[in-house]
């Protein structure tokens, strides 16, 4: 094994005994299991936007459009369908994937600004759709009352409802198996194609490769990652509410993903960290957090355009 | 029931009017400079409560004369050292730029005037409806069309006549081509820039008069501002025009029949428009010509 | 005798600074425990302190802050000073539920109060009643609160629609007529607003000409306010809130509808009428507290300390919800001598509020049935400026006690299960 493959796997066994060991290191440094469980959904979302824009180049505005999606269908079959959480996952992870895959093949064609523009449109469609049908989405008081439901795994239950370092655990195995899914897909030939399409577009049409078929699968495959972690957000809350397919909860996402560095793969997940451990320790000392919070998104698009994960490694290869 | 539709209609022109007004600024930005100004609504507030803040001392005619540059010149500003950095980069970045810019703005007028809404006075002679039949056109709301149709026939005059103007049509269509001919097209940029937000905070004027001045009220005039760029064609303005009128028209409209709805239907507009003709009714074609 | 950091001049700016200083305060705490050699009781507070709720909420959390002083300078509860944690909701259900978790978990917060958004509310109302911590809702109006959504450790302060709206209908409907046309916020609150108010109407044999449903954040009435006015009814009822409100005033003042017709509504309050300019504040409503009082014990002193930390503003109802709040777990822990919320829960059913808390003339007391505090309803005019006070928006001409506004405990849908 070369030495740069040495330091890959060294990197990744590092990153996971963090994220194993997780509830046991945060509580001392001041942190919470809950505020752990909220990082890796959120960083799932993160990396799903990534996949498709830090692999592919295509600028997704509107991707918490997916995410809401996933969290209501999850919810929705909760409350009204059947008390089973893998069912309630399977069913958001549909939701988003499926809606996604559908209007995504609708606007394919778009690049640029333009695409950006239209998707957010899109998801403000179903932000008003949510928040107005709400006989059946609860509209503007979110979908409730629902709550995860203990797993019976015919051995043992595992009550992830009230236990709150269960329900972690629960989170990173559907994190992992979702994470991995992912990077066995960016490793395969099609994962190739689609950094071929982001380096250049025109050139890879001239390869004879079918672009828009391209970007319209990638587009779909981030919308099934994207409603997954929806369905596990709304677990997360015991809840579902509109604000979750706002276009402001879509630029959260791309800015985790761009502050823990868009081309590689955990940086999304390192954004994601420290984007929600930052908002929450901010907002509990000073009600200016949002300032705050704005001014790391100027700072880092002016300064750290690669993120904090490019930057590391532009001073080990220095 | 004629009466009532009549009614509608008009009063979703003088509704569509303020969008245009809105949408013209986000639509010079997006068209020459290729960034999707998030921040536009947070200039809007700016535009404000600068108008706020300066009418005790030189009358709500004052402030509108002032409160726009003013604004125009913070504009100015943050495009130097905020956007100007990103121009040859991905659209990306400029949109999570302005996007931070917003949250900036909305925390700063918490933070510098509170939280609390602001009571804004407007004239006396202009807050009255012109007649007891046609009551909801009150001489504010003539006086907001006025000042639209004022504004749009001052930017054509820009955009026709003057060389900045000239400059923008052609850098609009082709940049690179410009910038050969000698144009410097920073500068360019940010006068273009200063532009759009001239109407922003124009609109903010507008806004605080008929609406209650708070930190929050920038991002319920963004979405329609986007709708009607995307209904009336990215790239051109007369398009962005049409598309506000349209969608205040729709609106309109739709709360004779269907209120609820009366939000929906800007949504349902574009999703026609992007099935039937994803240009948009005049994309892509020239610049108010 | 202690001094305290926190006990000085506040101004609208320096809620802010009390912010940080709070935080340093967590930090700082320690050090200050072993002066006194007690540990605090931490009490946390959840509220949109940014959003378009912020002015009404970082009035909670004035109030509350108030209530801490003077609980504090008379020795704290059982012997022990509190510290009071605010968190942001930002109102987002997701960080509300977070916050509520990160206080309850992490800070081991003793009592809970918050959500002025009714969603949170209840949210955090799950999460306190999962974790068995006694919470008060200080100023979240929907039913479900008090309703089929009760828990028995969540108490509320402020009125539920249906109080709201039988304070007001009465006077509208012998005053003004029979015929009303409403402007409804097309949310779940605004929902139940209406059905209360149009139940009421209907008992007393009137007619609804009509019921506008708008989008929250609508900006421009005048489609709604012209079907209103072709419908011609006596009163028109504006229910939106908040921004929404402002905007819907101005512009029927700008129209001249309120010189034709009827303006009224249920809930008003003084921030928004403070944010509305002088023609627009007009109308008959309810307040759910009111600054002028005169001749009510108590209530001036509560306006001139409320003042000295509110950059000499006069209080609200929201400054009220959030003293009356955290008084009323200091008074029922002092009382019964423990911390521990199933007895405190049970005590407060029924638990009245002593006449320098309940700052009213009326009794007002914590209903056992549905933990809905019987709180009283101040029916008026507003006003555009008072004859006396600039700050006197409001022109009270009933007081009307808490549990004749409010249905019977059976009608409101509450079944409480408490503990083994």
């Amino acid at each position: 094994m070369s030495g740069e493959q040495t330091r890959k796997l060294i990197a990744l066994a590092f990153i996971w005994v963090l994220l194993l060991l997780a509830p046991y290191w945060m509580a001392p440094l001041g942190g919470y299991t809950a505020l752990g469980t909220r990082v890796l959904v959120l960083g799932l979302a993160a990396m799903s936007v990534n996949f498709l824009l830090g692999f592919t180049g295509v600028l997704s505005f509107g991707h918490a459009a997916w995410f809401g999606l996933g969290a209501y269908g999850c919810g929705l079959i909760l409350k009204f369908i059947a008390p089973s959480t893998p069912l309630g996952l399977l069913a958001g992870t549909m939701l988003g994937g499926v809606m996604g895959g559908l209007l995504g093949a609708l606007i394919v064609r778009r690049r640029g600004v333009y695409f950006a523009m239209v998707t957010i449109a899109f998801g403000q469609v179903f932000y008003y759709i949510a928040f107005q049908w709400s006989s059946l989405t609860g509209g503007d008081d979110g979908l409730r009352p629902f709550s995860r439901q203990p797993l019976h795994l015919g051995f043992t239950t595992i009550d992830i409802l009230n236990d709150s370092i269960a329900f972690y655990y629960f989170v990173l195995l559907c994190f992992a198996l979702a994470v991995s899914l992912m990077g066995f897909i960016l490793r395969s030939p099609f994962g190739r194609t689609m950094l071929a399409i982001r380096e250049n577009e025109r050139r890879a049409r001239f390869l004879g490769i079918p672009v828009e078929r391209h970007i319209w699968i990638a587009f779909t495959l981030s919308c099934f990652f994207m409603g997954l972690a929806g369905a596990l957000y709304a677990l997360v809350n015991n809840f579902a509410d509109p604000r979750g397919l706002h276009y402001s909860q879509s630029g959260d996402f791309v800015m985790m993903a761009v502050m823990g560095g868009m081309r590689s793969f955990w940086g999304p997940l390192l954004g994601a960290a420290v984007f929600v451990i930052l908002q929450d320790y901010l907002s509990s000392i000073t009600i200016n957090w949002m300032s705050f919070v704005g001014l790391l998104f100027v700072l880092v698009v002016l300064f750290f355009p690669r993120g904090l994960l490019g930057a590391i490694r532009r001073k080990s290869e220095a | 029931m004629t009466q009532l539709i009549l009614f509608n209609v008009t009063n979703g022109l003088i509704i569509g009017a303020f969008y245009v007004l809105m949408a013209l600024g986000l639509s010079l930005i997006l068209n020459l400079s290729n960034v999707i100004n998030f921040a536009h609504g947070g200039f809007l507030v700016i535009g404000g409560y600068i108008a706020y803040t300066l009418t005790p001392y030189v009358g709500f005619w004052g402030a509108l004369l002032i409160a726009p540059p003013l604004t125009a010149a913070i504009g100015l500003v943050v495009e130097r050292l905020l956007i100007r950095p990103l121009y040859g980069r991905d659209p990306l970045y400029s949109l999570l730029l302005t996007f931070g810019l917003a949250f900036i703005i909305e925390d700063g007028t918490r933070f510098i005037w509170g939280a609390q809404g602001k009571p804004v006075t407007i004239p006396a002679f202009l807050a009255q409806p012109l007649s007891y039949e046609f009551f909801f056109i009150t001489g504010y709301r003539l006086f907001m069309v006025v000042v639209v149709l004022f504004a749009i026939a001052l930017l054509f005059l820009l955009l026709r006549y003057t060389r900045l103007g000239i400059r923008i049509r052609a850098g609009t269509l082709d940049l690179e081509t410009v910038s050969a001919l000698g144009v410097n097209v920073r500068t360019l940029r940010s006068l273009n820039f200063a532009v759009g937000i001239f109407l922003a905070g124009l609109s903010g004027v507008l806004a605080a008069g008929q609406l209650g001045l708070e930190p929050t009220m920038g991002a319920g005039v963004l979405m329609p501002s986007f709708i009607a760029i995307i209904v009336g064609g990215v790239g051109s303005l007369t398009g962005t025009l049409l598309g506000g009128l349209l969608i205040g028209v729709a609106s309109g409209l739709a709360a004779v029949f269907l209120p609820a709805a009366s939000e929906a239907i800007m949504y349902v507009l574009m999703a026609v428009v992007l099935l039937i003709r994803p240009r948009g009714l005049l994309g892509e074609e020239g610049m108010m010509t | 005798m202690v001094t305290h950091s926190f006990s000085r001049k506040m101004n609208r700016r320096t809620v802010l600074k009390t912010a940080a200083a709070a935080g340093a305060l967590q930090v700082a705490s320690p050090f200050i425990v072993k002066a006194l050699g007690e540990a605090p009781i931490k009490v946390g507070m959840i509220d949109p302190l940014t959003g378009v709720y912020a002015a009404y909420a970082q009035n909670e959390v004035t109030g509350a802050r108030l209530a801490i002083e003077q609980i504090n300078v008379r020795g704290g509860i059982l012997g022990r000073l509190i510290e009071l944690l605010v968190e942001d909701s930002a109102n987002d259900v997701g960080t509300g539920v977070q916050k509520a978790r990160k206080l309850i978990e992490r800070d081991n917060i003793q009592f809970l109060i918050g959500d002025v958004n009714s969603a949170i509310a209840l949210a955090i109302g799950q999460v306190s009643n999962e974790k068995g911590i006694l919470h008060i809702v200080s100023g979240g109006h929907t039913d479900g609160v008090t309703g089929k959504d009760c828990h028995w450790n969540v108490y509320r302060v402020c009125n539920t629609t249906s109080m709201e709206a039988n304070a007001v209908a009465e006077q509208l409907f012998t005053k003004y007529g029979k015929k009303w046309h409403f402007i409804t916020p097309d949310y779940a609150f605004g929902h139940t607003l209406q059905a209360a108010a149009l139940k009421d109407l209907q008992k007393f044999g009137g007619t609804m000409t009509g019921n506008e449903l708008t989008p929250l954040g609508t900006t421009d009435y005048s489609a709604y306010l012209i079907k209103a006015r072709a419908a011609n009814p006596d009163v028109l009822l504006v229910l939106p809130q908040g921004g929404d409100m402002i905007n819907c005033m101005k512009q029927i003042a700008q129209f001249g509808i309120n010189k034709q017709i009827q303006v009224a509504g249920l809930q008003q309050e003084l921030e928004s009428l403070e944010a509305m300019p002088p023609e627009a504040r007009v109308g008959t409503w309810m307040f759910e507290w009111y600054w002028k009082q005169p001749g009510v014990p108590h209530v001036e002193k509560f306006v001139a300390d409320i003042r000295k930390m509110n950059g000499s503003k006069v209080p609200t109802a929201r400054h009220w919800f959030g003293y009356a709040s955290m008084m009323t777990y200091a008074l029922v822990a002092n009382s019964e001598k423990t911390l521990d919320s199933v007895k405190l829960a049970r005590a407060l059913g029924g638990f009245e509020l002593p006449p320098e808390v309940k700052l009213q003339p009326n009794k007002c007391y914590y209903r056992a049935g549905d933990h809905q505090l019987m709180t009283s309803s101040f029916v008026g005019q507003a006003q555009s400026v008072g004859k006396d006070d600039f700050e006197d928006l409001f022109q009270v001409d009933t007081v009307i006690p808490g549990d004749k506004t409010s249905p019977p405990e059976s009608e409101t849908g509450c079944t409480l299960q408490w503990p083994a």
